[in-house]
C-alpha cells in the first residue's frame, strides 16, 4: 500500500507558553517545537501497515520548527521518502489554509491511504485531517485507533473510538484520509545512531506546492491563560510533609480508616 | 426558519441521548435568547422521534431518518446534517467535540465553506457575527475569536454549559432526506466492546490516576502499592494506556470512562480537557504535578508541586502509619 503521512510541528507544552505583545498570537520564537503526538501515531500506524503488507511510506511536512529532525527520525524508523513544503515567514498557516498546500503536495504522490493526526493542540479552526480530505476530494473518518488491512482488496479496517473504551469497526474503501488518534502499537523508539545514519543518506524532496492564504473565517482577537474560578489549595513542604498532610485530609474526610 | 436560529446536533448513545447534548441545548437557548432566534435540535437515525421528549429545550426537533443512518458512518451523517443546515440557514450550528463531532463538524464546514471553531467554551453575539471563547494548547490557553460569517460551526467542549430546565416549543418534525442517502466509502461494521474481567474503575470510591509523569512502566507498581494502601484502584490518562502500561478499561476521559469517585488522586496528569471530561465530577480531587501551571490544579481541591515518584512511596507510608 502506498501510504502518505502528514507530520506537524507544535509548541512543546512542557515549556511556558508566551504571547506576542499585540496579544493575539502565541510567541513562536519563545516556543520549542516537537512532533505533534497524534501525527507520531499516524506515522507508526503507516509503518505497521507497511510491515504487514508491503508498500511504501512517504512523510510530508511543512518546513517549519524542528522538522528536519522529525523527518530524519521518520526515515530511521522506516519511512521511504520525505517531502518538505517551503513555508516562508515564522508562522505556519492555520490548519484550514494549510490543507490546500498539503493537498497540492500530496496529489502527485498517488496515495492509497493518507494518515494524519486527528488533532494538533495548537489549532483553533478544526482538525487538518478532514479539511485535507475535502481538498483531496477523498472520504474521511477520524478519531481512529488502529488500522488493519482488510480481507477485501482495496479496503482497510479502521477502529473508531467512542466513549467508554467502545470502538466501532469501520470498513474503508481506498483511497481515503484517516484522522489517527492512536496506532495499534506505541510509536517505536529509534536509537540516535540510526537517526544520524539517516541524516547522512536520506534526501529531502522539495514539493513545488505553495501556500495561498485563504479567506479569514476565524480571527483571534486576544489570547490569555485561563483564570480559574477556584484554584487548588496548594500544599507545601517536603514530600514527607505533603504526604502527611494528604493523609490527614483523607482521614478528616473518612477516606482512611 | 430564521438566520438568527441556533441549530444543535443531538447525539444518541445507545437508547439515550449523550449528556453533552443537554449542554449544547443550554448553550443554544442562551445564544438564541440573545439573537432572537429559535433553537433547532437535529437528531439523526431511526429512533429520532423517541428522543423528542428529552429534547424539550428546543423549539423545533428535526428527526431525520434514512436506512444509512441506522449506525454511524461519516458520509451519510454529514450529508443529512448538511441538508438540514442548508434548508434552515441558522446563524450557528453547535456540535460537541465527540467522536462524531470531530468528523461531521469539519466536513460540514469544508462543504459549506463555513467558519469552524473547536474547543468552544462560551459564545455570544457580536454585531452580525459571534464572539467565541475557545480553549486550546491542552487547556493551557484561551482564545477570544470573532466569527463573521454564518453559519458558524462551533464544536463545544463538554462541561462548558450546565443543562437547563428551560423548555422551548418542542415541536417535532420528522423528515427523510430529499434523496436516499448514499452509503459512502466508509461503512460501519460492528461495535467492539472492551474485554471484561478487569477492575471496573467507575465503581471505585478511590482512584489513583497516573499520567505521563509516571515516566516508565516499572513505576506503575508504586501507584499500585499506593492504591492498595488506600483501598482503591489505579487508572490512567491516555498516553499511559497508549503505551500499553494499563488496559483501555483503566482510561479516564473522553474516550475512556467517566468516573465520580470519592477521591481522585491525579499524579503526573496535566489535566487536558479530554481528561477532565472524565473526572471533574469526583468529590475530592488532589493533584500532584511538577508544573505549577498544569490545568489539573484548576479543577483540584488540593494540589502539590512535587515529583510524583517521590510522593507515591511517602504517601503509601503515611497512610500505613495512620492505619497503625
Ligand atoms: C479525540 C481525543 C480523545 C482523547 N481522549 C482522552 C481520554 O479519554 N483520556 C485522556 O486522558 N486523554 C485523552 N486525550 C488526550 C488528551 O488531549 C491529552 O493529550 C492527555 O490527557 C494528556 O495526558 P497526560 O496528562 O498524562 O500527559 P501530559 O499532558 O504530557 O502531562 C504530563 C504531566 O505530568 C507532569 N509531570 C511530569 N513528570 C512529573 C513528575 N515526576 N511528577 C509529577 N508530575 C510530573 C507534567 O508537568 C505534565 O503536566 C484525547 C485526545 C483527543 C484528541
Ligand atoms: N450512535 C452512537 N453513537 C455513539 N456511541 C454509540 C452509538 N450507538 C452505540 N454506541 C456505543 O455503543 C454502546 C452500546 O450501543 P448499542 O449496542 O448500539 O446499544 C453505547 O453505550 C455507546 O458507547
Amino acid at each position: 500500500m502506498n501510504i502518505v503521512v502528514v507530520v506537524r510541528q507544535v509548541p512543546d507544552l512542557i515549556e511556558p507558553l508566551e504571547i506576542v505583545p499585540s496579544g493575539d498570537a502565541l510567541d513562536l520564537d519563545a516556543a520549542s517545537f516537537i512532533l505533534n503526538e497524534s501525527d507520531d501515531h499516524a506515522l507508526e500506524q503507516a509503518l505497521l501497515l507497511k510491515e504487514a503488507g508491503g508498500g511504501s511510506v512517504t512523510v510530508v511536512a511543512l518546513d517549519f520548527g524542528d522538522v528536519d529532525n522529525t523527518l530524519y527520525t521518520a526515515v530511521a524508523k522506516g519511512a521511504d521518502r520525505i517531502v518538505k513544503i517551503a513555508c516562508d515567514g515564522d508562522t505556519p498557516p492555520a490548519p484550514r489554509d494549510s490543507a490546500a498546500v498539503y493537498a497540492e503536495a500530496i496529489k502527485p504522490l498517488e496515495a492509497e491511504l493518507v494518515l494524519v493526526g486527528v488533532q494538533a493542540h495548537d489549532e483553533l479552526d478544526g482538525g487538518l485531517s478532514p479539511f485535507l480530505a475535502a481538498a483531496l476530494e477523498l472520504p474521511y473518518v477520524g478519531v481512529i485507533r488502529g488500522v488493519k488491512a482488510d480481507d477485501a482488496p482495496g479496503t482497510v479496517a479502521a477502529c473508531k473510538e467512542f466513549p467508554g473504551a467502545v470502538m466501532a469497526r469501520m470498513s474503508v474503501k481506498l483511497p481515503a484520509v484517516l484522522g489517527i488518534l492512536g496506532a495499534d502499537q506505541p510509536p517505536r523508539y529509534v536509537p540516535v545512531s540510526r537517526i544520524r545514519g539517516a541524516m547522512k543518506t536520506a534526501q529531502f524532496e522539495e514539493s513545488a506546492a505553495t501556500l495561498a492564504a485563504g479567506e479569514l473565517l476565524l480571527s483571534v482577537s486576544r489570547l490569555y491563560p485561563p483564570a480559574p474560578a477556584t484554584r487548588a489549595e496548594m500544599l507545601s513542604g517536603s514530600e514527607e510533609e505533603i504526604a502527611g498532610r494528604i493523609a490527614e485530609i483523607l482521614a478528616e474526610k473518612g477516606l482512611v480508616k | 426558519m430564521s438566520d438568527q436560529d441556533v441549530l444543535v446536533l443531538a447525539e444518541a448513545r445507545g437508547d439515550a441521548l449523550a449528556d453533552v447534548t443537554f449542554e449544547l441545548l443550554a448553550a443554544g437557548r442562551e445564544l438564541a435568547r440573545a439573537t432572537g432566534g429559535q433553537v433547532l435540535a437535529v437528531v439523526l437515525g431511526p429512533n429520532g422521534a423517541a428522543h423528542a421528549p428529552a429534547l424539550a429545550a428546543a423549539d423545533r426537533i428535526i428527526a431525520v431518518d434514512d436506512p444509512q443512518l441506522a449506525e454511524y458512518s461519516p458520509e451519510p451523517f454529514a450529508s443529512a446534517l448538511r441538508e438540514v443546515v442548508e434548508a434552515e440557514q441558522p446563524r450557528a450550528v453547535l456540535t460537541a467535540s465527540t467522536s462524531i463531532g470531530w468528523d461531521v463538524a469539519p466536513l460540514l464546514a469544508a462543504r459549506l465553506d463555513a467558519p469552524l471553531a473547536t474547543g468552544c467554551q462560551a459564545i455570544r453575539p457580536d454585531g452580525d457575527g459571534l464572539l467565541v471563547t475557545a480553549s486550546f494548547c491542552g487547556g493551557k490557553m484561551l482564545a477570544e475569536c470573532r466569527v463573521a460569517a454564518s453559519p458558524a460551526i462551533l464544536m463545544m467542549l463538554p462541561g462548558s454549559y450546565r443543562p437547563t430546565d428551560e423548555t422551548g416549543k418542542g415541536e417535532l418534525e420528522q423528515r427523510k432526506p430529499a434523496a436516499p442517502l448514499e452509503p459512502g466509502a466508509i461503512a460501519f461494521e460492528q461495535w467492539i466492546y472492551p474485554e471484561a474481567g478487569d477492575v471496573d474503575i467507575t465503581q471505585q470510591d478511590v482512584l489513583v490516576a497516573v499520567g505521563r509523569g509516571i515516566q516508565q512502566q516499572d513505576n506503575v507498581e508504586l501507584a499500585e502499592e499506593l492504591a492498595q494502601a488506600l483501598g482503591g484502584a489505579v487508572c490512567a490518562s491516555r498516553p499511559v494506556v497508549d503505551q500499553g502500561w494499563l488496559p483501555a478499561t483503566r482510561q479516564v476521559g473522553k474516550s475512556g470512562m467517566i468516573v465520580k469517585p470519592k477521591l481522585y488522586l491525579a499524579l503526573g496528569v496535566s489535566g487536558a480537557p479530554e481528561h477532565q471530561e472524565g473526572m471533574k465530577g469526583a468529590e475530592l480531587i488532589i493533584a500532584v504535578n511538577t508544573d505549577p501551571k498544569a490545568p489539573i490544579f484548576d479543577v483540584a481541591h488540593y494540589g502539590a508541586e512535587v515529583d510524583m515518584l517521590d510522593l507515591m512511596p511517602a504517601l503509601s507510608e503515611a497512610i500505613a502509619a495512620r492505619k497503625g
